[in-house]
């Protein structure tokens, strides 16, 4: 039995404990807002995350969750950061399909409360793991700095 | 959610529990297909008493933006804001069942598709229509009500306005605007009088992207749901011998092991117990004949093809051979494209419940009636029965107009009497993806003494997607797949004596599919980087050598002069770093694309700055247009540096995104879209970008390096050359 | 240990591994009050790693067909289920003994010394016939190992006999009573058992260990034994115990990065199995091994390359991060481990190119391939940068080092990712 904290709720859980955090999150409570892409760590569409770091839950065992703070997609809102990048997204109309956004602005928002004026050079850094197949890396790169401007 | 739609004779307007239906009657475009039917009404619209808008998209959205821009054209004419209307996906459409109306059969397609760039051109006329047609029976409603002339009021904002500024919210009028006739061929509004169409409207799909509550197909969650994922065999056409069940089912959370012919499914109580079950039971499989398959065999059948006469000639104007034959200069070059496979961020899924009297289906795909077929067809039950709700697609690049993984998910669905969600990993996703084809194609042309093409043969070599997807579809006897000639028997030049032809050759064992700008994609990187070849050849500059064919084509002209500008087309570059360009006329629009590149000593190709310019007639969405070539470059650049599906011993050796690599942020060019404005008709655009990618990348690498590749991908091909 | 096993596997990149305290099937040390023969055999043959040779990828235990691939030719483990026909069903005790102490099987057939018998002949034939209760409890599998493939005069078996006399010592472990019981143990552990040596101990130009050397690094089937002797600089002399212990049964210590390769399948198939006493027993052993000096090149400066950075944002960082402290578990620190301090990359370019993957009996954790997608010079380039960021060496790999590599075969849905 694991006890999580996910987005401040705590979550006692009958999983084994080498189950990706990223399955616990969608297949066993339901936030599906945190998409599952390849698996292996190399696209980012399952970032959440973890004591305010950008982690890829796909690889990330539940176990070692415990005791630290999951935070995914849908409290991202209640984020002061998480906010203001979404709220960039909108703006600068970064989303196409969307599949690999919920990760990005997880990776981004990480980015922004760490360093809240990032160069081209912080982002490259802190978003070349995040792949997107539609191709919206332009508008992403200038969503940051929008953001990091608001 | 499915729409019934009432037939009360054939006007197609109906109320259904108080909600105002109303389909509209447009004259169906002649399909590409020979699939045209009779004129019929169709549904977009449904406003119910409450005042409550929803649109009912014919096109489904993969991100490409359709819902907004579709959207956009009912919303112009039927004066509501885009704020003010839900969106729902169409059912399954045919022409038969439920839907007896054929209202969402693409006019271009003509089936119940979305692909090819064809969205905004089948949705132009019909969609303004059926607003229009809407918002002239709610003011007459609303006038007849109010005992004053219609033509004394107006409609704005979902409210009809009349003298002395009585006002009233749609939903009072819906029941009463059911029984008012229904308009037919209504005059639309000049682009002058245009609020919504040509001025960038917010995405209506994104804010439910931004914080993770859109339910994507894999999201779907049933009550009693489990899920399951499936490994087919790794050899293309090999079948299923034996699995250790028993080590599957003793992972905790292992439900059920399903077997199908050439595949084996684990279901669980979550993804993690079916992918742990997949992996305790060591299937064992009868390879089949494709066990000694290599993509070098595959190359080698093309090759040899691409150096007999064509099976097929599209088109012969004028004698090309003798043409050439004659030429001051002869130039000749064969070029060679990979099979690639989609990777959409989503992986493909399914969710199914099938039972004793009928079925539903949760999926994102591309071809709704498709989608509901198939599971009809697996599951013996009756299509009605078949319940579709179609979701947003995390991605689909053409992928999603197949329903293998739906046929699929159905055979393993029927099995079983729980609602199960089939999720494949994305490397199953890679290695049992039906391929863009490989081409193998030749070109030859004759340069006269200034220099000007005198004549230009091309013969293409490879698999047809058409003869499987829609056999209809085929032309001159069913021997000419149009999409192999896609953008090589049109070109945006003029050239006198010109023979295109083509020769399929099928490559054994491997279903070809669909991809991202298509035939056109196949085309414009051949006559693109032949256009370029034929420049040195000539000694000109490449863009002067094209503005010399294009003749009196003023729309291309003008695409390339605003390039040229744009990207400063000409000026000294630092060692290393050069400009490449590509023009194009594809799903109706024109495209130039300047691309700028460094070639590092170490042969490492770095995207500076990507200028386009467009014309792609009227813009209904400006910033959609802007983003869609973005994203398409990108999609394009992606591929044509690293992609390509490989198979030995009839394996695909490609598996994941660690060796099915993607462009990633830091490799992203500057890209500046320069839109020509006009009121011509709307041209496609979503795939336009993917299209000019790759010829303006590898003119570019010629113009950094003096070095010519004639193969995709680029890959390590400039490595210690 | 497996160490002629042909690359495969290494947790470099680790990802999903986490150290649980309590791992292995077989805990309990021989002798244990109430153990079976049979139990303590099984105790033995994982401490012994049969599996490792005896077992084929991804098949069966102990039914054979691995293949070595060695610079003189193809052999292939035999199965050694108690199989009549193509296992060891028809062994009788001793000559079971013999194969193991002397290398000579059944019939006088001699053994080729990638059976490492110079090693198990030190065995007591206890202990020996235990694990032939062991290996005869199992059921018999039908399963035929592919003929082996040598050239001449490899292919000579009777050649055994001399190259025996000169390498076979043929003579029982004997305790060294000044020594500790701990020390002791780790001995037999290691050298009868174990056989550590077969690894860690250059080989002369005749496939005989060079016991001056002793336990001081070799390459062995493309994979760099470590130094593990007791020198503070070349080996694990500034090792804490605990660090030691930690490595030896889960792969992993904080600081030294995880155990890839061969090792990480000795850690997989024995280690990890070892009874946490076994394991301190090795330590005392490891300890007391006289300390062996490899030449190093002296530690310079980072070298900066934007090539290398580059591909490590892209490809790596969502694993490693860009400090190597590793984002999702400890087994993808790349601070102080081995593998990013060798100048030549050696264990490096394996997992860069071939993937890797190790059990630690929690989570398996893994690095994809990237030989094939990336090419040989960004992988360079990216080799380069680790071995100068985090292991503050010049790297020398090049180009040609990485296209030596032979590529991966394919990942599948069933296989080679284990994540998510």
């Amino acid at each position: 039995m694991l006890t999580l904290s996910i987005n401040g709720t705590s979550h006692q859980l009958d999983v084994p404990d080498d189950m990706p955090l990223l399955w616990v999150l969608r297949d066993v409570i339901g936030l599906t807002g945190t998409k599952f892409g390849c698996g292996i760590a190399q696209c980012g569409a399952c970032t959440v995350h973890l004591d305010g770091q950008a982690v890829r839950s796909c690889v990330l065992p539940a176990a070692l969750a415990q005791g630290r703070e999951v935070k995914t997609i849908e409290a991202m809102a209640q984020d002061p950061v998480g906010r203001k990048v979404q709220r960039a997204w909108l703006d600068v109309e970064v989303v196409q399909c969307g599949y690999c956004q919920s990760g990005q602005i997880m990776s981004a928002t990480a980015l922004l409360t760490a360093t809240p004026k990032p160069s081209d050079d912080d982002i490259d850094a802190a978003m070349a793991g995040n792949i997107c197949r539609c191709g919206t890396y332009v508008r992403i790169r200038d969503a940051i700095k929008r953001a990091g401007e608001a | 959610m499915p729409v019934s739609l009432s037939r009360r004779g054939l006007l197609g307007v109906g109320l259904l529990g108080g909600a105002l239906l109303v389909g509209v009657r447009l004259p169906l475009r002649p399909a590409r297909a020979a699939a045209a039917g009779p004129f019929t009404p169709n549904a977009f619209i449904r406003i119910d008493p409450q005042g409550a808008i929803t649109f009912i998209m014919p096109d489904t959205e993969f991100g490409q933006g359709i819902y907004t821009s579709a959207g956009m054209l009912i919303a112009e004419e039927l004066e509501v804001g885009l704020d003010q209307v839900a969106f729902e996906a169409a059912p399954p459409d045919t022409g038969q069942y439920h839907t007896a109306l054929k209202a969402y059969v693409s006019p271009l397609l003509g089936e119940q598709a979305t692909g090819g760039s064809t969205s905004i051109r089948g949705d132009w006329q019909r969609l303004r229509q059926a607003g229009a047609q809407v918002r002239t029976m709610l003011v007459a409603a609303a006038a007849q009500q109010w005992g004053v002339d219609p033509a004394a009021c107006r409609a704005e904002r979902a409210v009809v306005i009349g003298p002395d500024d009585k006002r009233a919210p749609y939903g009072t009028f819906a029941a009463a605007a059911a029984a008012q006739p229904v308009p037919d061929k209504l005059p639309l509004k000049p682009s002058s009088a245009f609020k919504l169409i040509g001025h960038s409207q917010p995405r209506v799909d994104t804010p439910a992207k931004v914080d993770g509550s859109l339910v994507f197909g894999i999201d779907v969650r049933v009550p009693g749901m489990k899920v399951g994922t499936v490994l087919a065999c790794p050899v293309i056409g090999g079948r299923l011998r034996s699995v250790d069940e028993a080590a599957a089912k003793r992972v905790p959370g292992v439900r059920d092991v399903v077997r199908l012919d050439d595949a084996v499914a684990v279901i669980g109580d979550h993804f993690w117990a079916a992918k742990q079950g997949l992996a305790a039971l060591d299937p064992q499989w009868d390879e089949g004949k494709h066990a000694r398959l290599q993509t070098a065999d595959i190359i080698g059948a093309q090759e040899k093809a691409s150096q007999r006469d064509p099976e097929v000639i599209a088109k012969d104007e004028g004698d090309a051979p003798a043409a050439i034959k004659a030429a001051a200069k002869t130039v000749s070059a064969a070029y060679q494209l990979p099979f690639l496979s989609h990777a959409p961020m989503e992986p493909v899924n399914a969710t199914l419940h099938v039972r004793p009297d009928g079925a539903d289906l949760w999926v994102g795909t591309q071809v709704p009636a498709r989608a509901r077929d198939t599971v009809a067809k697996v599951t013996g039950l009756r299509p009605e029965t078949v319940q579709v709700h179609n979701h947003l697609m995390g991605g689909a690049f053409g992928r999603r107009l197949d329903v293998d993984f739906i046929t699929q998910a159905a055979a393993i669905a029927k099995q079983v009497p729980y609602p199960v969600k089939i999720v494949w990993t994305r490397e199953e996703d890679i290695q049992h993806d039906l391929l863009r084809p490989y081409y193998y194609d030749r070109l030859s042309a004759g340069l006269d003494a200034q220099g000007r093409i005198t004549g230009w043969t091309h013969h293409g070599t490879g698999a047809s997607v058409m003869a499987r997807w829609q056999p209809k579809g085929m032309q001159k006897d069913g021997k000419l797949d149009p999409d192999t000639i896609e953008g090589a028997t049109e070109t945006p030049y003029a050239i006198p004596a010109m023979r295109v032809g083509f020769t399929r050759v099928e490559p054994p064992g491997i279903t070809t599919a669909w991809w991202r700008g298509v035939g056109a994609t196949h085309n414009v990187f051949m006559v693109e980087s032949f256009m370029d070849e034929l420049a040195f050849a000539a000694g000109k500059d490449p863009i002067a050598f094209r503005r010399d064919m294009i003749g009196d084509n003023a729309r291309a002209r003008a695409v390339l002069d605003l390039v040229a500008e744009k990207s400063g087309w000409g000026r000294k570059l630092p060692k290393g770093v050069g400009q490449g360009v590509s023009l194009q006329l594809s799903f109706g629009s024109f495209l130039a694309h300047v691309l700028e590149v460094e070639v590092t000593p170490r042969g490492e190709v770095r995207l500076r700055r990507a200028v386009v310019a467009v014309d792609c007639g009227t813009v209904v969405q400006p910033d959609g247009v802007v983003a869609q070539i973005e994203g398409g470059l990108i999609f394009g650049l992606s591929a044509a540096l690293y992609n390509e599906i490989t198979v030995q011993d009839g394996r695909v050796q490609q598996s994941n995104f660690n060796n099915y690599r993607v462009l990633r942020i830091d490799e992203a060019p500057r890209i500046e879209v320069h839109m020509i404005r006009n009121d011509e008709g709307p041209g496609g655009i979503g795939e336009t970008g993917t299209v000019a990618a790759a010829p303006a990348l590898v003119n570019a690498i010629h113009a950094a390096t003096g070095k010519r590749l004639r193969r995709l991908p680029i890959g390590t091909q400039l490595v210690g050359a | 240990m497996r160490r002629l096993r042909p690359v495969l596997l290494g947790a470099l990149c680790a990802l999903v591994g986490i150290a649980f305290a309590d791992t292995g099937r077989a805990q309990s040390p021989t002798g244990a009050p109430g153990q079976t023969v049979v139990q303590r055999g099984e105790y033995l043959a994982r401490a012994a790693d049969c599996a490792a040779c005896h077992t084929p990828p991804n098949g069966q235990e102990f039914t054979g067909g691995y293949k070595f691939s060695l610079p003189f030719g193809t052999i292939y483990g035999p199965n050694i289920t108690p199989d009549k026909a193509t296992g060891i069903g028809d062994y009788t005790d001793d000559e079971f003994v013999s194969a193991l102490q002397r290398g000579v099987g059944r019939g006088g057939k001699h053994l080729y010394p990638a059976m490492p018998y110079t090693n198990y002949t030190l065995m007591s034939r206890e202990d020996v016939l235990a694990i032939k209760a062991y290996l005869f409890s199992l059921t018999p599998v039908h399963a035929e190992s592919p003929p082996n493939d040598l050239s001449f005069p490899y292919n000579q078996r009777w050649g055994m006999v001399f190259w025996n006399l000169l390498n076979n010592p043929d003579h029982r472990f004997r305790p060294d009573t000044a020594k500790s019981p701990a020390w002791n143990r780790g001995a037999y552990l290691a050298e009868a058992l174990g056989h550590c040596q077969a690894c860690h101990t250059p080989r002369n130009f005749l496939y005989g260990l060079e016991s001056g050397r002793a336990y001081g690094g070799a390459v062995v089937q493309d994979w760099l034994a470590y130094n593990i002797t007791s020198d503070k600089e070349s080996g694990v002399g500034a090792w804490s115990d605990d660090d030691l212990a930690a490595y030896l049964s889960t792969g992993h210590a904080p600081n030294h990065g995880p155990a890839s390769g061969p090792m990480a399948e000795a850690v997989d198939h024995s280690l990890r199995h070892l009874a946490q006493s076994d394991i301190r027993a090795l330590v005392t052993y490891l300890r007391d091994v006289k300390p062996v000096r490899t030449e190093t090149p002296p530690p310079r400066p980072v070298r900066a390359d934007a090539l290398g950075e580059r591909v490590f944002r892209e490809a790596c960082v969502s694993c490693h991060l860009l400090d190597g402290g590793g984002r999702q578990t400890p087994y993808a620190a790349l601070q102080g481990a081995h593998s990013v301090r060798d100048p030549n990359g050696t264990n490096l370019l394996q997992i860069l190119v071939r993937g890797g993957a190790i059990a630690t009996g929690g989570p398996t954790a893994f690095m994809p391939a990237f030989g094939g997608a990336y090419g040989s010079e960004e992988l360079a380039a990216v080799a380069n940068w680790t071995i100068g960021h985090f292991g503050q060496r010049g790297g020398a790999v090049t180009r040609k080092d990485v296209e030596a590599v032979p590529p991966p075969g394919p990942a599948s849905a069933a296989r080679a990712t284990p994540g998510g």
